[in-house]
């Protein structure tokens, strides 16, 4: 009875707009569906940082080189926002980096594609930060008020990352042959993972209406891909580039880009694991979490050592 | 000493950046840290990177204590009816300048 | 007006000062992503990036200098290793975060001693370039100093990765102190810092962390490696350079 009258109280406060805080009284599985989002948010930056650091020692000059590096940096900072997030509801890092580790976890899909050409930093910075921005400017608007803060912050941040993608982009449009056909490659690569991104449709998504009933989501899934779908062809357009959809077609009454039919299949193929890359980038974040376990520990056993000398 | 097999990710640290000198601290966020410089550097490191501050605040996260939001009603609402406490309640006659600039 | 000699000269010093830089910054990036924890990997990638931006404003100086046509780009992405002139140290393996900070303390502490004199040089870019570079390098010092108290003073197994480090990495210092006709004629010049003035500085210094991170003193007065200054690399360097400047290398006319 108690808990219904307190439910009442809570969904009143999200449809008033405002903002839950940690200490706060919360329905168990709305505090369980948000370590679930911002885990996997998290856990996306950082695997996210493998694709593209793939390419900080290839970058082709100096100026791309510190740009590249500054990015990929970024979202190691916007994963440790995240984690920060996260652990305000009282999940710890060690158990979320547990289960990402040992498969539990998901991330997002797209870093399972791997980055094959620079075209491919042009690309992810793009479309894959832009779709990811679409998604996150979104997010400011979620009730709960750490992980709103994180969104204030990261996208003020990734304010770079998708204008510098789009400007590798350019440039390689503007340039030889081969570079333009290394763009129009990377866009025939990642313009359907990029849309997938945003998820199933809501009518297929098993987390979206309890999320956006509790303002955990400010948006569904396909209004957002539509979003960044109207917002991005234009750009491809901008640069000659040609969109791989067949079906795309703008409608003149919605003053939206219709686009074809998403196979769903192989998405839930990748999220299962069937990508090309989630066994190396599992591989990867393990191998940096083993070695730097006697890291962690001299520093824990240095502080410790210390503290009992002092006391 | 640490526990074999157990990961560590090291204690939560809460920081608090001060955007240029003068102004009050505020709480940007946090980073884990073994201990106090470390928080310090971490802290530097991760919120620092576009010049954002001037001097930090490292405080362990357990060693702040919050109200609840059950204390919100009587820790903050006895103030609302105190409007003597601002300026705007007094009347001063016209023509007389009694603020200090 | 600089002379011809000096103006050879200073390309030739400054080429080093980039080399070291950036081939440092190259190894230090491959830990981007890597990293033991969330927050060293965005502090070991600030410093790559410090070193980066040192690097890429003696290149652009370099280029300056040059009477061709040339961006420090192509300095970067154009030359073999035979005509890269960085020090052996900044070349080698990662191995492991105790090679890693050992090389980087043995950089930080030459650089801080270098920059403290550099800021006094006679050439104005030289010494604007000091200046700003100093302010990185106190924090790069403070950065490795504490790792090596932390792993010096953590566990036994962190105590002997780190003793394996230095005694590995300690035969590369030396070439820090390398000097030949180029230095002779910048130091003449007011241009270029003596390095040899403060070689026994340099490492007092080094014992001294050492000693704070429960490690033995090492011997300043060993063989030590060289080679780098003039070209002869390890087998490292060959497949940096492969790695960092095949994509400008396959297509030379194209601009990124």
């Amino acid at each position: 009875m108690e808990d219904l009258k307190r439910l009442e109280e809570f969904q009143a406060k999200i449809d008033a707009g405002e903002k839950i805080e940690p200490k706060d009284w919360m329905p168990d599985a709305y505090r369980k569906n948000l370590i679930r989002m911002m885990s996997q948010h998290a856990h996306s930056e950082i695997v996210g940082m493998l694709p593209e650091g793939n390419w900080i020692q290839r970058a082709p000059s100096l100026r791309r080189k510190l740009i590249a590096t500054a990015k990929v940096q970024d979202e190691a900072g916007h994963g440790l926002y995240l984690y920060s997030a996260a652990e305000t509801l009282g999940a710890s890092r060690e158990e979320l980096l547990e289960a990402l580790h040992n498969g539990k976890a998901k991330y997002s899909s797209i870093f399972n594609y791997p980055t094959l050409t620079w075209a491919d930093m042009g690309a992810v910075g793009w479309l894959v930060d832009g779709a990811a921005m679409v998604n996150q400017v979104s997010l400011i608007g979620t009730s709960y008020g750490p992980y709103s803060r994180a969104m204030v912050r990261i996208c003020r941040e990734e304010a770079f990352h998708n204008r510098q993608g789009y400007e590798i982009i350019a440039e390689l449009c503007n340039g030889t042959e081969e570079q333009k056909e290394m763009a129009q490659d990377a866009l025939n690569r990642w313009w359907w993972p990029s849309i997938m991104m945003f998820g199933p449709s809501d009518a297929d998504s098993p987390h979206s209406e309890q999320a956006l009933k509790w303002g955990i989501k400010a948006e569904g899934n396909d209004s957002l891909r539509q979003k960044f779908i109207t917002m991005t062809v234009p750009q491809a357009h901008a640069r000659g580039l040609t969109i791989p959809d067949p079906d795309l077609k703008y409608n003149e009454e919605t003053k939206q880009w219709e686009f074809g039919e998403v196979d769903w299949d192989e998405f839930f193929n990748v999220i299962k694991g069937n990508g090309i890359m989630n066994r190396k980038r599992l591989k990867d974040r393990n191998a940096a979490h083993d070695n730097g376990k006697w890291v962690r520990d001299a520093a824990a056993a240095y502080a410790l050592k210390k503290k009992t000398k002092v006391a | 000493m640490t526990t074999e097999n157990k990961d560590t990710q090291w204690p939560l640290w809460e920081v608090f950046l001060q955007v240029k000198s003068g102004r009050p601290y505020g709480h940007v966020g946090s980073v884990h840290a073994a201990d106090a410089e470390q928080a310090l550097q971490n802290a530097r490191d991760v919120y620092t990177r576009r010049q954002e501050g001037t001097a930090i605040w490292v405080v362990p996260a357990d060693a702040i204590t919050a109200s609840t939001p059950e204390d919100m009603g009587p820790f903050f609402d006895p103030a609302n009816d105190k409007v003597y406490r601002h300026p705007t309640f007094y009347k001063i006659p016209k023509g007389v300048n009694v603020d200090v600039h | 007006m600089y002379t011809d000699e000096i103006k050879e000269a200073q390309k030739e010093y400054l080429l080093r000062l980039a080399d070291d830089r950036m081939i440092l910054s190259q190894r230090l990036s491959e830990l981007c992503g890597h990293g033991p924890i969330l927050e060293e990997d965005i502090a070991l990638t600030n410093i790559s990036l410090d070193l980066l931006g040192q690097a890429k404003l003696y290149y652009e100086k370099v280029a300056e200098l040059s009477d061709e046509e040339v961006t420090a780009d192509d300095w970067v992405f154009f030359r073999d290793e035979r005509e890269y002139w960085n020090v052996l140290l900044v070349e080698l393996d990662n191995e492991d975060f105790a090679h890693t900070i050992v090389k980087q303390l043995i950089f930080d502490v030459f650089e801080i001693l270098l920059y403290g004199e550099m800021i006094n040089s006679k050439d104005a870019d030289l010494k604007a370039i000091a200046e700003k570079s100093i302010k990185e390098t106190k924090y790069h010092l403070r950065h490795s100093h504490e790792w090596m108290l932390r792993l010096g003073g953590g566990t036994e197994e962190s105590n002997r990765r780190l003793r394996d480090a230095i005694e590995f990495l300690w035969q590369y210092t030396g070439e820090l102190f390398y000097t030949d006709e180029v230095d002779d004629i910048l130091v003449g010049a007011g241009i270029a810092p003596d390095v040899s003035k403060f070689r026994d500085e340099y490492y007092k210094t080094l014992n001294k962390i050492l000693v704070e991170s429960e490690l033995e003193e090492m011997d300043p007065n060993v063989w030590m490696q060289s080679g780098g200054r003039d070209g002869r690399h390890t087998e490292y360097m060959g497949h940096i350079l492969a790695t960092m400047q095949y994509l400008p290398r396959s297509m030379p006319d194209a601009q990124w």
